[in-house]
């Protein structure tokens, strides 16, 4: 059964069609990536779900129901949990209480809250840094808790916004395993990257979009292989090739 | 910690026993406004402090409360000891109304909003002849003649307020209120309904500065609205106490309040008649130099950056 299914989704900024009549059905379980050049909407499809912009057009169904129009804390209340491209650590709070502030969305004492955090912190590979500010931590580092900050509000379905932007190779592979093993805990995956090595060996499925349209969805070896996306990618030149 | 204690016990072992032991009411009184201070710095610090919502305006809060503590006796014959109780309650309802017009909006923007709010409440305070007497003000007459009363009154009331302040900040609604004061857009996406939190602080914040206002009314037995809706007196104030003492922190307005009531007083009485009376003019230039003082040495407060501060009192006494 798909967990998430983005119907027909359109979402205009004045005259700009940033997404146009878009469509995919996220499968439960699964790794689903989002590919794209710049700007062709990705983000803004992230927006859209979890209902930082409202939608122009089309309905976004999470496990059969809509959540067009709710807001956004109830859309994560419902279980998608989101990342940011532009990671927003809350800087002045100690990685600790960056994840016990959102583990708070399920459970209501601190306890539990710090409980859960420390789980969490454990999985994701925080824990050294739990009494660091998140503003001092290197960006491979927010990267991580942005993740785990995610996670702790324990979503079904986790959207990644570009997570492995700006990483070294190491931190790459740490990033993949990361993600593989968010997956092998049950949770579905929902993830936009412009790295190919990343996208390439984790997504079962992946979604290509440019300029706001489907241009191909399938297999990461079908979409590589797809005339259209090569030609989003590299130009018109290749697309042959 | 131990240490740190025993430091509280005997801090609140003085406290109780100040007016038990300085007779003189001058410096009852220093006091207890100092603690109606601690009262409204550690509020808008929850506020401005935790929450990130910077607020021009307090005195909204406060006059509100004052004046509803002095309408209680005016129009309704109640005892403004009443009011101590409905002036939280009315400023709260107060709060909510400046928190619908007012948290649409982020930053400066809100800052400047609550800044225009706490001059309307001014100019509908001195017009509105029939509920507050304008300019005339509200004269009640002091339950007690002694200040002892009043002063433990302060004394709980500036302990309830720090108190909650501190137990508040430990829960799920005080990480809620630093994750919103840090990042609005990512706390909402952490599943916190930011408009409710805002309000919610925003709400405590003005019960409790409302109860300070109920308590001045009931203290000073006058009021008008150039002192309880004053932007300089009170709202700017109460800025200055959270700065001076340090923002964001449980004691830091404490701090703030004493250190902020005492210079005041030093000025205002030129010294204690010591220095010529065109010093007591200056108080305002003096409040600036020690805001430029605060911002540029101790960006976080006096208690904020108590470390900086023991470490350089040691290096000075080491070369000394």
């Amino acid at each position: 059964m798909a967990i998430l299914e983005v119907k027909n989704l359109t979402k205009s900024f004045g005259g700009l069609k940033a997404v146009n009549n878009v469509s995919f059905r996220v499968e439960e379980g699964e790794i689903f990536g989002l590919i794209g050049p710049n700007g062709s909407g990705k983000t803004t499809i992230f927006n859209c779900i979890n209902n930082y912009f409202p939608i122009t057009a089309g309905d976004i169904v999470f496990k059969g129901r809509t959540i067009k129009g709710l807001k956004t804390y109830k859309v994560c209340h419902l279980g998608i949990g989101r990342t940011f491209q532009v990671v927003k650590p809350l800087s002045r709070m100690t990685v600790l209480e960056n994840i016990t502030a959102s583990a708070f969305c399920r459970v209501n004492s601190i306890r539990e809250a710090q409980d859960e955090a420390f789980q969490v912190l454990e999985f994701c590979g925080l824990l050294k840094e739990r009494g660091k500010l998140a503003r001092s931590l290197p960006i491979g580092g927010r990267k991580r808790l942005e993740i785990a900050r995610a996670l702790a509000t324990k979503p079904e379905l986790l959207l990644l916004d570009e997570t492995a932007a700006g990483l070294n190779p190491t931190e790459l592979d740490d990033a993949i395993e990361l993600i593989k093993g968010i997956r092998d805990k049950g949770i579905t995956v929902l993830i936009v990257e412009h790295i190919m090595k990343v996208i390439m060996t984790i997504s079962d499925r992946i979604h290509a979009i440019n300029f706001g349209q489907t241009i191909a969805e399938g297999t990461p070896h079908e979409v590589a292989n797809n005339p259209a996306v090569i030609e989003a990618y590299l130009g018109e030149g290749y697309a042959q090739g | 910690m131990r240490k740190r204690s025993i430091a509280f016990i005997i801090l609140g072992v003085i406290f109780l026993l100040f007016p038990l032991v300085i007779h003189s009411g001058y410096y009852q009184h220093l006091v207890i406004i100092a603690l109606m201070w601690v009262v409204i710095g550690s509020s808008w610090n929850l506020l401005a402090g935790y929450t990130g919502l910077v607020s021009f305006g307090h005195a909204i809060f406060f006059g509100t409360g004052a004046y509803t503590a002095g309408v209680f006796v005016t129009k309704l014959g109640i005892s403004a000891w009443w009011g101590m109780m409905f002036g939280g309650i009315v400023s709260m309802v107060i709060g909510l109304a400046v928190g619908w017009i007012c948290l649409r909006l982020r930053g400066p923007y809100f800052a400047l909003a609550t800044l225009a709010g706490g001059e309307i409440f001014r100019l509908i305070a001195i017009n509105w002849e029939g509920l507050t007497e304008g300019m005339v003000g509200i004269l009640i007459i002091q339950t007690f003649r002694s200040k002892i009363p009043y002063y433990y009154i302060a004394l709980a009331l500036a302990f309830l307020c720090v108190y909650v302040i501190y137990s508040l900040m430990k829960t799920k609604w005080g990480y809620y209120f630093l994750s919103i004061r840090e990042d609005q857009d990512a706390a909402e996406s952490l599943g916190i309904n930011t408009t409710l939190y805002r309000n919610v602080s925003l709400l405590i914040s003005a019960f409790f500065t409302g109860m300070a206002g109920a308590f001045y009314m009931n203290y000073m037995a006058f009021i008008d609205p150039e002192v309880v809706y004053s932007l300089h007196y009170i709202s700017i104030m109460a800025i200055l106490v959270g700065i001076v003492g340090g923002v964001a922190t449980i004691f830091g307005p404490a701090v703030g309040a004493f250190v902020m009531v005492g210079v005041q007083e030093i000025f205002r009485s030129a010294f204690f008649g010591v220095a010529p009376k065109w010093i007591s003019q200056a108080h305002a230039l003096v409040f600036g130099l020690l805001v430029i003082f605060v911002i540029v040495f101790l960006a976080n407060g006096i208690v904020g950056d108590w470390s900086k501060i023991k470490r350089t009192v040691f290096r000075i006494r080491e070369s000394a």
